[in-house]
C-alpha cells in the first residue's frame, strides 16, 4: 500500500481522509512495515466500506487486514439502523461465526510430551476433519431448528460438554434472535451430517504449550502458566453458514436497486437493517452463529473424549470462545453519546475491555480473552481486550496471521510430506487427511503473526498476554 | 483462489470454470466420471449465472460428498441446465486439499474476446 495516501496519526494508526462518496474516514491499524505490505485492494475496500449508508465513525482495518470479498478481511464497521444503516452478507463473510476456542487442560508440557503421538492419533480419530468428512450426528428437521435456536446451549443439553462451558462462550453460547425459518432447506441439508466436524482449509485443532507470558497478572486470571498445555479449536458454521452467505449475497445484490443502494463493488451487496431482506438475513445469520457455537461445543466434547483415553488426569476447561466473522448489535460510545449499532467484524475478533457489562464475571474486571490463531508451525497468542480498544474500533482486534502467498504458490514451493517431516523435527506432530492440504497451509505461506499481535498491542486494540506454541496439529 | 474457464463457447467456458473449481480441491484426473447428476439454475445476467452454477456445483459436492470431473452445460437465455459426472470422495485416492465454501463476485466476469473466445471467471472462498 502506498503510504503517501495515508495520514499517520500515531505509530500504529493510519487515516484515509474522506473523499468522493466516503461518508467517514478509513482507519488502518498496523506498523509501517505491515501497512506497506498490505495489498492496495485493502485501501480500496476500506474506502468502499466507508461509502455505505449509515456507517458510524470510521471504516476500520486491523493489522492483519488483507484483500477480502467486498469488505477487507480484518475489516470492522458499525452501522446505525436509524440512519439508513445496512447489513451486508459480504461484510460477515461465508464462514459465519468462524472462530477460535481455547481450553486449559490442567496438564504440563512434561506430561503431554511423551504421549503426544498417541494423543494426536486419538484426536484425529475422534474429530472428523477434511473434505467430505461427516459427524456422528444426523440432525432431523426439529433437531436442526432447535440447534439453530439454541447454539452451544443446545449442544450442552444434548450431552456435549458442560454447563460451565457456556459462561466462557460469547453470548453465553446462544445468540438471541435466530430465525431457523429464514434458513433455506438447502443450507440445512448441507449441514445435516456436518455437526462436530472441523472442516478444511485453515481450520485446525491444536494442542499447544504456553511458551511465554507477557502479562503475568492477566495470565493468572485466565488460568495460564508457562509450560501449561492448552487446546485450541478453529472452525465455524460449516456448510450451513457457507450456504447462507452464498444465498444472501445474491439476494442482496439483486435487491440493492429496490432499496436504492448503489455500491462500488457487487460484493458489497447489502440491505437496510430496517428492511425485509435485512431482517431475514439477520435471522439466518444468527442461526448460523448458533450453528458455529454448537459445532465448536461438540468438537470440545470429542476432544475431551480423546484426552480421557490418553491422559485421564486431564481436566479440560474452556478459557473462552470467540467468533471472528459476525455482525452483532452492541452499544458503543461515539462522540460522547451511547449508540446502539450493528458491528460487522469480518476476520476480526471482538475484544471488549474491562468493565463491559456483556462479559462474564471472571473477565468483567480485566477484559475478555482475545484468541489469535497462528499456523501449524508458528505461535498463536492470547490477548486481552482493553478500555482504549473500546474507543478505537468498537472493541475489536485482529484475528490471525493472514496469508502472504496463494495456495497455488504454496503448492509449488512445498511438498506436504516434507512439511510434516520438517515440523516433526521441531517436535510438532501433524495429522491430516490431505498432504496437499498440508502443503497449501505451510507456515511459510502466512504472514508473521507475532508482528500482527505486536501491532495490535502497540495500537492498544488489545494487550498481549501469552504466546502459545504448537505441539500437535490436526489439520482439516 | 481464482477459477477461470476459457472456451470457444460460453457453455465451454462455464464447463472449464467448473473443472477449475474441482482442481481447487483435487486433481480432476484422479476423479472417475462414473455417476451423473443434473443441476439447474437461473439468474438475471451471465455473471450471476456463473456464480450460481459454481455454487450449484459446490452444493452437490458438499451434500453428495462427491467430486466431479466431467461437465456438460446447456444455456438458454439466463437459464442453465447441466450434467455433472463424478464419484464419491475417497480421501486416500483424491487427497482433497480444501473444500470450496462458495463462489464470490470478486473478479467476476463472463466475456468474449475479439477472437470469439469466451472467458468465465471469479474468485472462490476456501
Amino acid at each position: 500500500m502506498d503510504l503517501n495516501l495515508l495520514t499517520r496519526r500515531s505509530a500504529c494508526e493510519w487515516q484515509i481522509r474522506p473523499f468522493g462518496a466516503m461518508r467517514v474516514p478509513g482507519i488502518i491499524y498496523g506498523t509501517e512495515a505491515l501497512v506497506r505490505e498490505m495489498d492496495d485492494k485493502v485501501y480500496e475496500q476500506v474506502t468502499n466500506v466507508a461509502t455505505l449508508p449509515g456507517i458510524v465513525k470510521a471504516s476500520h482495518a486491523m493489522p492483519d487486514a488483507h484483500w477480502g470479498y467486498g469488505f477487507p478481511i480484518g475489516g470492522v464497521a458499525a452501522f446505525d439502523p436509524d440512519q439508513g444503516g445496512i447489513i451486508s452478507a459480504g461484510g460477515v463473510g461465508f464462514d459465519i461465526s468462524c472462530g477460535v476456542r481455547t481450553l486449559t487442560t490442567g496438564l504440563t508440557t512434561e506430561q503431554v510430551e511423551p504421549v503426544k503421538e498417541r494423543l494426536a492419533d486419538r484426536l484425529f480419530h475422534h474429530v472428523p476433519a477434511g473434505v467430505g468428512s461427516t459427524g456422528l450426528l444426523r440432525l432431523k428437521a426439529a433437531d436442526m431448528d432447535a440447534m439453530l435456536t439454541g447454539g452451544a446451549r443446545w449442544a450442552v443439553r444434548q450431552g456435549y460438554g458442560r454447563t460451565a462451558d457456556l459462561e466462557r462462550t460469547e453470548e453465553q453460547g446462544c445468540i438471541a434472535g435466530a430465525v431457523p425459518a429464514a434458513v433455506s432447506e438447502r443450507a440445512k441439508k448441507r449441514q445435516q451430517d456436518e455437526m462436530g466436524t472441523l472442516g478444511s482449509g485453515n481450520h485446525y485443532l491444536e494442542v499447544q504449550r504456553v511458551a511465554r507470558l507477557f502479562n503475568h497478572e492477566i495470565a493468572a486470571a485466565f488460568g495460564l502458566r508457562e509450560g501449561d498445555v492448552v487446546v485450541s479449536i478453529h472452525c465455524g458454521s460449516r456448510g450451513l453458514g457457507h450456504q447462507i452467505g452464498t444465498e444472501f449475497l445474491k439476494t442482496m445484490a439483486v435487491s440493492a436497486a429496490r432499496y436504492k443502494i448503489h455500491v462500488p463493488d457487487r460484493e458489497l451487496a447489502c440491505a437496510p437493517i430496517h428492511s425485509e431482506v435485512g431482517q431475514e438475513y439477520l435471522g439466518a445469520m444468527r442461526a448460523a452463529m448458533n450453528c458455529a457455537l454448537a459445532n465448536r461445543q461438540i468438537i470440545t466434547h470429542l476432544v475431551r473424549k480423546a484426552f480421557a483415553e490418553v491422559l485421564p488426569q486431564a481436566d479440560l476447561n474452556l478459557l473462552y470462545d470467540v467468533s471472528h466473522n459476525t455482525c452483532k448489535i452492541e452499544d458503543h460510545v461515539v462522540d460522547g453519546n451511547t449508540m446502539r449499532v450493528f458491528v460487522h467484524r469480518k476476520g476480526a475478533t471482538r475484544a471488549f475491555g474491562p468493565g463491559h457489562p456483556d462479559l462474564p464475571p471472571p473477565f468483567r474486571d480485566i477484559g475478555q480473552p482475545v484468541l489469535i490463531g497462528g499456523t501449524m508451525g508458528t505461535a498463536s497468542y492470547v490477548l486481552v481486550g482493553t478500555r482504549e480498544g473500546m474507543e478505537l474500533a468498537f472493541g475489536s482486534a485482529c484475528h490471525g496471521a493472514g496469508r502472504n502467498m496463494s495456495r497455488h504458490q504454496a503448492l509449488r514451493q512445498w511438498q506436504g510430506r516434507d512439511v510434516v517431516k520438517e515440523l516433526g523435527l521441531r517436535g510438532i506432530v501433524i495429522r491430516s487427511p490431505s498432504l496437499r492440504g498440508v502443503a497449501e497451509e505451510a507456515p511459510g505461506a502466512y504472514k508473521d503473526v507475532s508482528e500482527v499481535v505486536q501491532a495490535a498491542d502497540e495500537a492498544h486494540l488489545a494487550g498481549i498476554v501469552a504466546q502459545l506454541e504448537p505441539m500437535v496439529c490436526i489439520k482439516g | 483462489m481464482g477459477v477461470r474457464g476459457i472456451g470457444p463457447t460460453k457453455e465451454a467456458a462455464f464447463e472449464a470454470a467448473a473443472m477449475a473449481l474441482t482442481a481447487v480441491t483435487t486433481d480432476p484426473q484422479r476423479v472417475s466420471p462414473g455417476e451423473a447428476v443434473t443441476v439447474r439454475c437461473e439468474a438475471p445476467d451471465d455473471e450471476l449465472l456463473l456464480v450460481d452454477w459454481l455454487n450449484a456445483l459446490v452444493y452437490e459436492m458438499a451434500t453428495r460428498r462427491m467430486l466431479f470431473s466431467r461437465f456438460e452445460v446447456r444455456l438458454s437465455d439466463h437459464r442453465l441446465e447441466a450434467t455433472l459426472w463424478g464419484e464419491p470422495v475417497d480421501p486416500a485416492r483424491h487427497s482433497p486439499a480444501v473444500e470450496v465454501k462458495g463462489a464470490t463476485y470478486t473478479s467476476l466476469a463472463v466475456a468474449q474476446d475479439r477472437q470469439g473466445l469466451w472467458t468465465a471467471q471469479c474468485v472462490v472462498d476456501v
